[in-house]
């Protein structure tokens, strides 16, 4: 099976064709947001962090900037800083280019002279690196070229029951043709990660995903918080999953039935063709799904028990949802009903196939309904107030 | 007609895939043969229902794993979901 993409310089292939306005710091996010605004095929997105972090959180932070301009749905990225956070222009750069040689352009507000010069500047940087991305024509690739992220959020026990085992189903058809299915949020894997452990395709790997878990639930404990205080989430609960261990095994169903053949730290560079892998994320979606963008993943397809109008600023996020409640409620936000996994008349087999078919499609141009009405929140994971 | 599911054999919970109303039969298939229980309480759809009596402290197996404990006595057609489901954290590595 193929699709249609475009090839990248560094040799990845995206699915989208966009610029990035790329905020090194909060101080940055606002003039960012300006310049987009004005280019039309330019992206951005809020960064809230960027300066006063402890190390592990700026780490957190330069990788999901790093991976997201690397990530192949982006022709090139204008990066924007103000010159005096802890995540200086050149830090930034240098992040950039440990994965990436595509287009880079640099402003710096303080050294600029303002606000209007700064604009200026990115706006035509953006401008030209636009009207240059518009030039490349797309060619058919293999779909072992994809990177696929699977997410749920706002689960329901339909999502365990249905929309997960399908996620879980197109995992194994993805591998098969040679592509790569991240599984991710390590909250989520609690009470179930014996599960995982026993696919694991080596005893290090094996050793890595309790590791991860452990590693979660102890740096929530030192600081006396425990995981369970907030998930399940309200929603999840009237929704009927009772406790963090039912939501986890219908959570894993999305990484299917192949072996894990890597877990990846957070927003790290994830390895094409290497079928199934873990990256250790939240279970928070807007931040999990940040970090899979970041790793390389060009489609993102996330399940839904309760309904989410959730996207992302450079990955089409495809939404099914086994709640046919739902499905009929929140239409508009959702793109496939998978609630025949539990009523029939069509096989859990049938539907994975009009899922890798969706997928196809959506990496062929198709929009998804985050992208038609414009959803493109995220977040960035931390594990540490301000410094 | 079908409104509840079992996911897996050994599962002492069985999931409403209808909304169920006190006294309503509960009727699921588990290995192919079908079976019946009477619904003890209102239960909304997707919720769970307890497949056979749970005493305080047994383990509450859905997908053939446990996810909790049982918070007290559990009678067959009971609601089972947060008060009476007592949260239990396993020591899941002697498990693989």
């Amino acid at each position: 099976m193929n699709f249609y993409g475009y090839k990248r310089p560094d040799g990845r292939v995206g699915v989208r064709n966009k610029v990035l306005i790329l905020p090194a710091s909060i101080c940055a996010s606002d003039t960012a947001r300006v310049v987009a605004r004005q280019v039309t095929g330019a992206v951005t997105f809020n960064n809230q962090l960027g300066c006063s972090q402890v190390g592990a959180d700026q780490q957190f932070t330069m990788d999901v900037m790093a991976g997201y301009a690397a990530n192949p749905n982006v022709y090139g990225t204008v990066v924007i800083s103000l010159g005096c956070e802890n995540c200086q222009m050149d830090l930034v750069v240098k992040a950039i280019r440990e994965r990436t040689n595509k287009p880079l352009k640099q402003v710096i507000i303080q050294d600029a002279g303002g606000t209007l010069k700064a604009v200026e500047m990115a706006v035509r940087y953006a401008k030209e690196m636009v009207s240059e991305a518009s030039l490349v024509q797309k060619e058919e690739f293999p779909m072992s070229e994809l990177i696929i992220g699977t997410e749920c959020g706002g689960s329901d026990p339909t999502s365990g029951l249905a929309a997960n085992p399908l996620i879980g189903r197109l995992s194994d058809l993805i591998v098969a043709e040679g592509g790569t299915s991240i599984l991710s949020e390590t909250t989520e894997f609690i009470g179930a990660e014996h599960i995982l452990a026993r696919r694991a395709a080596t005893p290090e790997i094996r050793d890595r995903i309790f590791e991860i878990v452990r590693r979660y639930e102890k740096a929530l404990q030192l600081v006396g918080e425990e995981v369970r205080e907030g998930n399940p989430s309200p929603g999840n609960m009237a929704g009927g999953l009772s406790c963090l261990e039912e939501k986890s095994l219908g959570c894993i169903h999305k990484g299917g039935h192949t072996p894990v053949n890597a877990v990846y730290d957070y927003a790290k560079q994830v390895q094409a063709r290497q079928g199934l892998v873990i990256m250790d994320t939240p279970g928070n979606d807007p931040s999990s799904v940040a970090a899979m963008v970041a790793g390389g993943a060009q489609v993102i397809v996330f399940s839904t028990g309760r309904g989410t109008p959730t996207g992302n600023p450079l990955a089409p996020v495809i939404k099914i949802t086994g709640n046919r409640i739902t499905y009929a409620n929140m239409s508009d936000n959702l793109d496939m009903d998978a609630s025949p996994v539990i009523y029939g008349p069509q096989s859990l087999e049938e539907l994975a196939d009009e899922l890798l078919k969706l997928v196809q499609e959506v990496a062929n141009g198709r929009q998804t309904k985050a992208e038609a009405l414009g959803y493109t929140e995220m977040a960035i994971a931390r594990v540490c107030n301000f410094v | 007609m079908l409104n509840a599911m079992i996911v897996e054999p050994q599962d002492n919970v069985v999931v409403a895939i209808e909304p169920i109303a006190k006294g309503d039969t509960v009727t699921y298939t588990c290995n192919g043969e079908e079976k019946t229980l009477t619904a003890m309480e209102d239960i909304t759809i997707y919720h769970k229902l307890a497949a056979c009596d749970i005493p305080k402290g047994e383990p509450i197996c859905k997908y053939g794993e446990h996810i909790g404990l049982a918070a007290c006595d559990i009678k067959t057609g009971q609601h089972v979901h947060c008060h009476n489901l007592e949260n239990h954290r396993e020591n899941l590595e002697d498990k693989v």
